[in-house]
């Protein structure tokens, strides 16, 4: 129970996804406007990115380690997750057409979000059990989330400021960006390994 | 020709269109790192615009990104093999990020806007343009990086010892602030050549 604890935070907190792996970048910069579709966005990252490393550890520890067939393992890994996101997205708009409305146009871009794909690889290399790896897929995505709704709530009151010109648009966002990984250094003491 | 050259700069991946911007923040802490990621995607984006620009009139277009997906998955293995084997050394300091660039935009991005649609010919050059211009803007990324950080460029010593090095400019925190400052020096470029 502590060692779940530990990856939660360190997952959410330390080593965030986003400010210091530097993974789902894009849909960072890109749906980070506004708070609404931030939160949208966040929650079937959560939900996708558990599912797909419990299935992809699964996959991994039955099938290709038992077969030998390790060099695969990136082809298996994203078909994995491609078709887990188009699964989600039939059983959602069947079952839950409200919970559609809100996820429904996030959910095609999770195929390329770099994250859900360095989840399942860091799930690899770091040896993690089936239940740390499932912890370790479900706190990526809250601290994803995070990060994400802290980055649109300041970019919702950066429309109110005077921005230089040339600093307009992304290199503003980069900064911002920048400041808050250097808040989340801050961190970095929390959990003494 | 000018399918080469808009990747370049008109159409600068990177600085322009911000696609691909995992690999372009995280491996930039030196300029070699850099390099070699990019010389990694410029293999795996020419083959694979090769490989769709082939096959763009078999594939039915319902699937087609399943199967840019499985082409780019096949030729990143290829390359992380290919990296642990002859540049044990490479291959470790880039880590994950070999293999994310299956996800990398860029690569998607050019396969279903541009190599699904045009001839070999100008699928090669498209993706060859991409490329050199996405390696060029890792290169100087890594480059100022190092240069702040660590007081070098390419390992060489540039900068004088009674030079504090940064090291916030090697951190995450880094990575972000000077790439946030190279696209506001290209709009300014930009700016400047328009008037």
């Amino acid at each position: 129970m502590k060692d779940l604890l530990a990856i939660f935070i360190s997952t959410v907190l330390i080593n965030n996804f986003v400010l210091s792996y530097f993974l789902g970048i894009c849909p960072f910069l890109g749906v980070s406007q506004k708070i609404e579709s931030s939160l949208g966005m966040g929650m079937a990252v959560i939900f996708v990115m558990t599912l797909a490393t419990a299935i992809s550890w699964i996959i991994y520890h039955l099938m290709l380690v038992k077969l030998g067939l390790l060099f695969l393992e990136y082809v298996v890994f994203i078909l994995v997750i491609a078709s887990l996101v188009q699964i989600v997205e039939i059983f959602i708009r069947k079952f839950s057409p409200s919970l559609y409305q809100s996820l429904g146009i996030y959910l095609p871009l999770i195929t390329t979000n770099c994250s859900i794909l360095g989840a399942a690889l860091f799930m690899v290399t770091r040896d993690y059990k089936f239940i740390e790896a499932v912890v370790f897929g479900f706190s990526g995505g809250i601290g994803f989330s995070l990060v994400l709704l802290i980055m649109a709530g300041i970019r919702e009151e950066l429309n109110y400021a005077s921005v230089p010109n040339i600093f307009r648009g992304a290199p503003i966002t980069l900064i911002t960006a920048s400041l808050l990984a250097l808040i989340f250094m801050g961190f970095s003491g929390l959990i003494s390994s | 020709m000018n399918n080469f050259l808009k990747g370049l700069w008109k159409e600068h991946p990177v600085l322009r269109q911000l696609l691909g911007m995992c690999p372009t923040l995280a491996v930039t802490t030196t300029a070699i790192n850099g390099l070699s990621m990019g010389l990694a995607v410029i293999f795996v984006l020419f083959f694979s615009s090769l490989i769709v620009s082939l096959i763009r009139k078999i594939v039915p277009s319902s699937v087609r990104i399943a199967v840019y997906t499985v082409i780019i998955a096949t030729f990143v293995t290829i390359v992380d093999i290919f990296f642990k084997a002859q540049f044990p050394q490479i291959s470790k300091a880039l880590g994950p990020y070999v293999p994310l660039i299956i996800v990398n935009c860029i690569i998607l991005g050019r396969c279903e806007a541009f190599a699904s649609r045009y001839n070999v010919r100008e699928s090669l050059l498209d993706a060859l343009g991409m490329g050199i211009g996405f390696t060029w803007g890792l290169f100087v990324l890594g480059a100022v990086r190092e240069l702040l950080g660590f007081s070098t460029i390419l390992g060489i010593k540039i900068l004088p010892s009674s030079f504090n090095p940064l090291v916030v400019m090697i951190l995450p925190s880094g990575a972000f602030l000077v790439l946030g400052f190279m696209v506001a020096i290209m709009n300014k470029i930009e700016e400047k050549s328009k008037k």
